[in-house]
């Protein structure tokens, strides 16, 4: 959009822009600032912002009271493996349901939309009753296994991303004697290697943050992911502020490392997520 | 020879015929192939949880007993339990405090960033970045935050002469504080608005100036109902997100909703029910009743729709 950029209309927008951006950084700042202050500094009136001495000590603590490697190993053991079966089922999926033409693609295109509007408390029982029976509970399986036969959000997207290519691109192939599979594999693969990237990120973050899954599959300590291990450690340390901080900047920082690595891709993923919805 | 070329194109096209039907049949067989994985799972992981959904919803079952018919007797007890009436009123208060703001906050927001000016990439990063903060944590620093007693934002409100509410301490002010704590994760709806707003035509707005428009005058008369469908989008994600309200009421109280029960939200309750007391068949009545709430919702936003959405003509 094209706005007549006055002096005027810069100097305000920067003015707002920046007293917002204040607002949403804060929480960041006083969350950095109190992970570093020791058990005395995070209750002096008025409250300090930087604290003196800064004790680093407090990242060594928390991850040494909420065996922190432990459940990053979990953590990491679910996110990988659930990642690498969205990114081996859902484009296989949406290649099928975008290129090849056979009865019924459009059916289960309808039905993979009405899926994502069936809320995920309607199925959470009855999953949790056949993984029970199949004594699955307390492993990473059901938190694992879905993600291979696909997720109805990721294949919505890299349908329409299959779609953007232009038409009768694998005809060519085809001629030269490729296998269907070839076809996909060969060609179409590497030509949507950033739609690819985009769902594994996407798998991989919402893995990594997933409390409600491992909350409900997840029984024994040495299991925990991180979000469960953190979310116990605040209920045993409700007052230990500086260590509750601290390892919740543990907790974030990796995935807002990656974002910065990948932020391109994770950007257009959302936005057409959202514009062809 | 007239007739000799019309026969070779007849050949020829009967060849196509053919080489295209096998082919197309030889796709075809492929085409459900590559797609069975998928097939598969929504039969394991929709179909069937959907179906017997319904069947223990008229049941009760914990698990390690037999599972007994009970007919309607689960939604009976339902319509008599009052906290789930109590979490039906939370999530609808909480939703109807939650939507609109969202919805304002996002779109004011996205018009900023849009405006072009040198720093808009930091600007836009800064206020995506609290959607990447896991919500336990989002929940433990805000918990922190809003500390009657120690908590910043109390003592910042008291340095300009305001006696800050308890916030997540009271009945009243848990719900506000909740509102609070979404809109500080609103990035991932105003990326969608910017991305809407890079689809409106520049020429709408070079000739609106022509026609002398102020900022405001193109913003209400062009930029929001063009974008209109994108609102409509984030809206109806945004109620149904809303309706299903879990993990940061859950990790804020450790499930138990206080103050009060004023933090009890549906998703909250029904989760208890399945989980805490392995009451099954109750949790699957209350899921068949918010799907429900849901779709009744949003069929009534769509129907809505055709008098406040205008979409762009697609040539």
């Amino acid at each position: 959009m094209k706005y007549s950029t006055g002096l005027v209309t810069k100097i305000v927008t920067y003015t707002i822009l920046i007293l917002l951006g204040i607002l949403f950084l804060f929480p960041f700042l006083w969350m950095f600032s109190t992970a570093l202050k020791s058990d005395h500094q995070m209750f002096t009136y008025p409250p300090i912002w930087i604290p003196k001495p800064m004790v680093w000590k407090n990242f060594a603590d928390a991850v040494t009271t909420i065996s922190f490697f432990t459940f990053l190993k979990n953590t990491l053991i679910v996110s990988i493996l659930s990642t690498i079966g969205a990114i081996i089922s859902c484009p296989l999926v949406a290649y099928s349901l975008a290129r090849i033409n056979w009865k019924g693609r459009n059916i289960l295109f309808i039905i993979t939309i009405a899926i994502m509007m069936i809320p995920g408390q309607v199925t959470m029982v009855p999953m949790f009753i056949v993984f029970t029976k199949l004594k699955m509970v307390g492993t990473f399986v059901p938190l694992i296994i879905p993600t291979f036969f696909g997720v109805p959000f990721y294949i919505f997207l890299m349908r329409q991303f299959f779609k953007q290519l232009p038409k009768n691109f694998e005809d060519a192939a085809r001629i030269d004697g490729c296998s269907e599979f070839q076809i996909y594999w060969r060609i179409m693969l590497p030509l949507c290697q950033p739609a690819i990237l985009t769902i594994a990120l996407f798998q991989f973050m919402s893995s990594w943050s997933d409390f409600l899954g491992p909350l409900i599959y997840l029984n024994n300590e040495e299991m925990y992911t991180l979000q469960l291990g953190l979310q116990q450690f605040k209920q045993a340390y409700n007052t230990q502020w500086n260590l509750l901080m601290a390892a919740s900047i543990l907790i974030a920082l990796p995935v807002i490392i990656l974002y910065f690595f990948v932020q391109r891709s994770f950007i257009q993923g959302i936005s057409l997520g959202g514009m062809k919805g | 020879m007239l007739q000799n070329m019309s026969r070779d194109i007849h050949n020829t096209r009967q060849k196509k015929k053919i080489c295209k039907g096998s082919i197309e049949k030889h796709q075809r067989k492929y085409g459900y192939i590559f797609a069975l994985p998928w097939i598969i799972g929504i039969l394991l992981f929709y179909a069937y949880p959907l179906l017997s959904s319904i069947y223990y919803s008229f049941t009760n079952y914990n698990v390690i007993s037999k599972v007994s018919w009970t007919g309607l007797e689960n939604y009976e007890g339902l319509l008599k339990d009052p906290v789930f009436w109590t979490s039906i009123t939370n999530t609808i208060v909480y939703a109807l405090m939650s939507v609109p703001t969202s919805v304002l906050m996002g779109i004011s927001l996205a018009l900023l960033l849009n405006i072009p000016i040198k720093a808009q990439g930091i600007f836009r990063t800064i206020f995506f970045l609290p959607t990447l903060v896991p919500v336990v944590a989002t929940s433990i620093i805000w918990q922190w935050l809003l500390n009657p007693q120690f908590g910043i934002v109390n003592f910042v409100l008291s340095k300009v002469g305001i006696a800050g509410p308890p916030w997540l301490g009271s009945p009243y002010w848990s719900k506000p504080s909740l509102v609070l704590m979404a809109q500080w994760a609103i990035g991932n709806m105003v990326i969608i608005y910017l991305a809407g707003l890079q689809d409106i035509s520049q020429d709408y707005y070079e000739a609106a100036d022509l026609d002398g428009a102020n900022w405001f005058q193109k913003a209400m008369c062009i930029t929001l109902p063009l974008l209109s469908p994108v609102i409509f989008f984030n809206m109806i994600m945004s109620i149904i997100n809303t309706l299903q309200v879990f993990t940061l009421p859950y990790t804020l109280t450790y499930g138990t909703g206080n103050p009060a029960n004023s933090l009890m939200f549906y998703s909250m309750y029904l989760y208890n029910n399945a989980f805490a007391y392995m009451k099954m068949g109750y949790a699957s009545a209350m899921a068949w009743i918010l799907f429900i709430i849901i779709i009744t919702i949003t069929l009534f936003v769509f129907r809505s729709s055709t008098k406040w959405v205008f979409y762009q003509d697609e040539n």
